[in-house]
């Protein structure tokens, strides 16, 4: 569907304020008498804390105070867990070890908080990190995976038996009488490592007690500002009502800024109190690698049975994941690795094992693709391995196996992140892989270009993969839609913005339904004080639930200015309508109420009122899907690799994107655009390396490699297939992590493809031109 | 109390004196001491870009260099460039082809590029992606912004035409 602004690209609201520099960060605030945080932070990854002495701290000018875990007393206690356990999963072993508030007794992973200063500047509070003397006992730390479950391994938390923080099982059919059919069964050791969602502005939070209304306002750049509130009360003893969180402008989210258990979020709302000042914290880029939270590596031991024809029978996955020093985001991001290894194929007997995995490093939560990533990069390698094997055309093979469009809606036998069984609602993969092979030019590269450029030398390979993308998952968002005085529409959500857009999408959701112009409608999104119910910005949901939430509240007032217009105007309901931000009788638009004025009027302070009814054009909606939307995509690129440097460059790329009805199309392809930029950087930038004593070897810019301008493909091309999901009103499905998630599959079948004449099969991710100088050259040993 | 130092230094056409000390970065004295807060810090290590102003005209790293090394130099930040009812063709062009997101990094691009286009008027795709190469974006992938270039290049030959 489309309209005069649904369904139009039209340019941001928000722009002209970004833009200009007038827009406001959560470290532009400045409060009258505010204090500064700093947090001391363990280099050892696994140690026990001896003593720590912040005497001469205190005696420096312009600190206030000094904390340790042992300032804190009863208000030190671990948690919460922010998301439940999967106990919806028959067998499911989930050990609970959420994230402490600063650590006491023994740290973790490197980088975890020993002690909080505060000063008069952040310059002073950083000085005094000199003054403190930590005595610590350093431990073995436990980074490798398989190690990690070894007998005698050291134990990350003492109270558990071993590293295991979880275990799921998962089968549809039956994955091993398949394989007994099967004609080849192909089995590899597949890792995958994933990377920082490193937003360029880091994250922050800034506390202000008033000590007199008792009320407590927190500024943050959180993506839950609902969840961050509620945690905040309840451990203060406070009514939510005396929390307000509000989150200003925020630099990019990408996942870690769900937390809200960290180490500020939970200390600086009791010592604000206590000192009676304002306390600002913003994270510095160092912090932010080592201590914030990210994805990391999977180690998969995968199987696919397949005939001679080519058709999947079966697929067996048993992984490690690693979860970290602690476990607060519980199994999302191995339960969408689950979900999302085998989705786009009709594969009829499926088993998934993963073993989650406590470690000396930092917390594992999601980023943008959040597991599904490494679900496809597996499902996608093994597929990838039998079309070798059976010496067929990747693209036919997959072909082959491709869940029909009309085969919705499919439940899939597999429980996900939303502890329901994942339900395909809409699709049509066949047209997605069409559409992209066509784009990219398949057939002419394969047949024509490729052969022409082996004889002159180049190695140029070409990769096509298919992913699936579970979006706007549950529970609900609400939304409240009011008509102001001034005739403009204020909306207002409890979801947070990083920059996708939402202060436009949601405008033109709300100005469509109520026939205003889409720069007349003010968003609110993130502030407790304006809207106080909602779960949060994860899983590309915002547009999917929130923007759904939207539209139903903006349905109710548009019913209500009719209703009353109706009233107002002496004509029947169905001849009143709404345009250009006036309620008119139809047909004859010189016979108006202007929406202002029946706000007004919609809002009687004198005489009397009707049983029932309810103030103003106003109204609230809530939204909650029975299970997430699917979105889904297919993916080719062909990449030009240079044998000697083995430096890579995508020359050219295409996606073909299915995310139901599109609000923006601009915004859309935006979307897509940033997730391939992210999925560029984790298939062969950017990568958290880990040494055996748990220090992070890439904790800077400088070793982190995020991708630039000149490392983008030169062309990249978009296509789209419209197919509205039946599980909202308006058929929208989530995008947001769209780009980020077939890319190293891609990526890795487009280089095995250039350089075929090594015999290479890549298994892991992500690569870099020194690993696959490597990998070549033991390809070329053998 | 580290011993202050006064110093003057003309910021978007004002004149500025402050007492600071001598290991104030720029970025910090910019954004706490004047409250031009459209200059962003990203990473205080000179990798990503956000914190870009000009000084003396050219693009430098706000976070890299201190507060005394500009005491008799000239400042523009992102405020100098346009106002969101009359923005810069730039700031303009950005959004038309959707050049931004998050927004965080852009006044560090903007300030990289308004020096770039007065010395190439008419960039082609490279020279343009070389120019911000130097700038990170977490968000957009860079693509529109190539596309908003182009177009702020046309935009403002146009008005020097008229």
């Amino acid at each position: 569907m489309s309209g005069k602004v649904f369904g139009q690209s039209v340019t941001r609201n928000e722009d002209p304020y970004l833009l200009t520099g007038k827009a406001e960060f959560i470290d532009d605030i400045e409060l009258p008498g505010m204090l500064h945080a700093a947090f001391l932070r363990s280099d050892y990854a696994h140690a026990r804390i001896k003593s720590i002495d912040v005497s001469q701290a205190l005696k420096r000018p312009g600190v206030v105070a000094v904390y340790t875990a042992a300032d804190f007393g009863d208000y030190w206690r671990p948690g919460p867990l922010q998301v439940p356990p999967p106990t919806a999963i028959k067998g499911s072993v989930f050990h609970a070890r959420t994230l402490v508030p600063i650590a006491k007794d023994k740290v973790r992973f490197s980088g975890e908080p020993l002690a909080l200063i505060i000063a008069e500047s952040r310059y002073i509070a950083e000085d005094a990190f000199d003054d403190i003397i930590v005595e610590m006992e350093p431990l073995d730390a436990v980074v490798d995976l398989e190690k990690a479950l070894e007998p005698g391994a050291p134990l990350v938390h003492e109270d558990l038996e071993s590293n295991l923080a979880a275990h799921v099982v998962q089968e549809r059919g039956n994955y091993e009488e398949a394989a007994a059919k099967a004609d080849y069964v192909i089995k590899r050791r597949i890792s995958v490592d994933r990377c920082a969602g490193a937003a360029m502005e880091n994250r922050g939070l800034l506390v202000d007690w008033n000590d007199r209304t008792r009320e407590m306002t927190i500024w943050a750049s959180t993506q839950a500002p609902i969840p961050l509130r509620n945690s905040i009360a309840a451990r203060l003893g406070l009514f939510e009502s005396q929390v307000r969180v509000i989150t200003p402008y925020i630099g990019g989210g990408f996942g870690p800024k769900i937390m809200t258990s960290q180490a500020d979020d939970v200390l600086l709302p009791i010592v604000a109190m206590w000192l009676n000042r304002p306390i600002k914290w913003i994270e510095d880029r160092r912090e932010n690698f080592l201590a914030t939270t990210s994805e990391r590596d999977q180690l998969h031991y995968a199987e696919i049975a397949v005939t001679k024809d080519g058709i999947i029978l079966g697929v067996k996955d048993m992984f490690y994941h690693n979860t970290g020093a602690y476990d607060p985001y519980g199994m999302t991001v191995p339960l969408n690795t689950q979900t999302h290894t085998v989705s786009n194929y009709n594969v009829p007997n499926f088993k998934t094992e993963v073993k989650m995995v406590f470690s000396n490093t930092m917390v594992v939560t999601p980023v943008r693709g959040a597991g599904r990533p490494y679900g496809v990069y597996v499902m996608e390698r093994l597929i990838d391995y039998a079309a070798c094997e059976l010496g067929m055309d990747p693209v036919e093979i997959r072909r082959r196996n491709l869940i029909r469009s009309d085969q919705y809606p499919l439940p899939t036998g597999i429980i996900g992140q939303d502890f329901v069984e994942g339900v395909l609602d809409s699709g049509d993969y066949p047209e997605e892989l069409r559409k992209a092979v066509e784009l990219i030019g398949y057939e002419k590269f394969i047949k024509e270009e490729q052969p022409r450029l082996r004889a002159e030398g180049k190695h140029k390979g070409i990769g096509v993969v298919c992913f699936t993308e579970g979006t706007s998952v549950g529970p609900y968002e609400g939304a409240r839609v009011t008509v102001g005085a001034n005739g403009k529409v204020n909306v207002s959500t409890g979801i947070s913005t990083q920059g996708q857009g939402h202060f436009t999408v949601y405008a033109q959701i709300a100005a469509e339904e109520l026939g205003v112009d889409v720069r007349d409608v003010n968003v609110t999104t993130g502030d407790t004080g304006h809207f106080h119910w909602g779960a949060g910005t994860f899983a590309s949901r915002g547009t999917g639930v929130a923007g759904s939430a939207i539209h139903l509240a903006a349905s109710k007032v548009r019913q209500k200015a009719i209703k009353l217009g109706s009233k107002l105007l002496g004509v029947p309901e169905d001849q009143v309508e709404l345009c250009d931000g006036k309620v008119c009788v139809a047909g004859d638009h010189s016979r108006f109420i202007s929406l202002g004025e029946m706000a007004m009027k919609a809002n009687p302070t004198r005489g009397t009122f009707e049983q029932g009814a309810e103030p103003g054009l106003e109204a609230v909606a809530y939204f909650g899907p029975p299970y997430g939307s699917t979105g889904a995509g297919a993916l080719a690129m062909i990449v030009d690799v240079d044998p000697g440097s083995m430096d890579v460059k995508i020359e050219k790329l295409a996606i073909v994107h299915d995310c139901g009805t599109l609000v923006n199309p601009m915004l859309v392809e935006g979307q897509i655009l940033g997730g391939l930029s992210m999925g560029i950087g984790n298939a062969f930038y950017e990568q958290l390396k880990y040494d055996e004593n748990g220090q992070l070897l890439t904790a800077s810019f400088m070793d982190y490699l995020l991708p630039q301008a000149t490392d983008m493909p030169d062309e990249v091309l978009l296509g789209h297939v419209e197919r509205p999901s039946p599980l909202n009103e308006l058929g929208m499905k989530g995008v947001g992590e769209a780009g980020a998630i077939p890319t190293p599959a891609c990526f890795a079948q487009a280089v095995e493809n250039a350089l075929a004449d090594c015999k290479l099969q890549i298994a892991e991710t992500p690569l870099s031109p020194s690993r696959l100088f490597e990998l070549v050259k033991k390809s070329t040993e053998k | 109390m580290t011993k202050l130092y006064t110093i003057k230094v003309k910021v978007n056409g004002t004149e500025y004196e402050r007492s600071v000390e001598p290991r104030l970065l720029l970025s910090d004295f910019i954004r706490h001491d004047l409250g031009l807060s459209g200059t962003h810090v990203g990473c205080e290590h000179g990798l990503c870009g956000a914190c870009t102003v000009l000084f003396d005209g050219e693009p430098m790293r706000s976070c890299l260099i201190f507060a005394v090394q500009a005491n008799g130099h000239e400042v523009q930040t992102v405020e100098s460039l346009g106002t969101p009812e009359h923005m810069h063709p730039l700031q303009e062009a950005f959004s038309e082809k959707h050049a931004l997101q998050c927004g965080f990094c852009t006044p560090g691009f903007l300030m990289t590029l308004v020096p770039f286009l007065e010395k190439h008027p008419d960039p082609t795709e490279e020279e343009i992606r070389e120019a911000i190469d130097g700038n990170l974006c977490r968000c957009t992938g860079y693509q529109n912004m190539i596309g908003a270039v182009q177009l702020a290049a046309k935009k403002m030959a146009a008005r020097q035409e008229v």
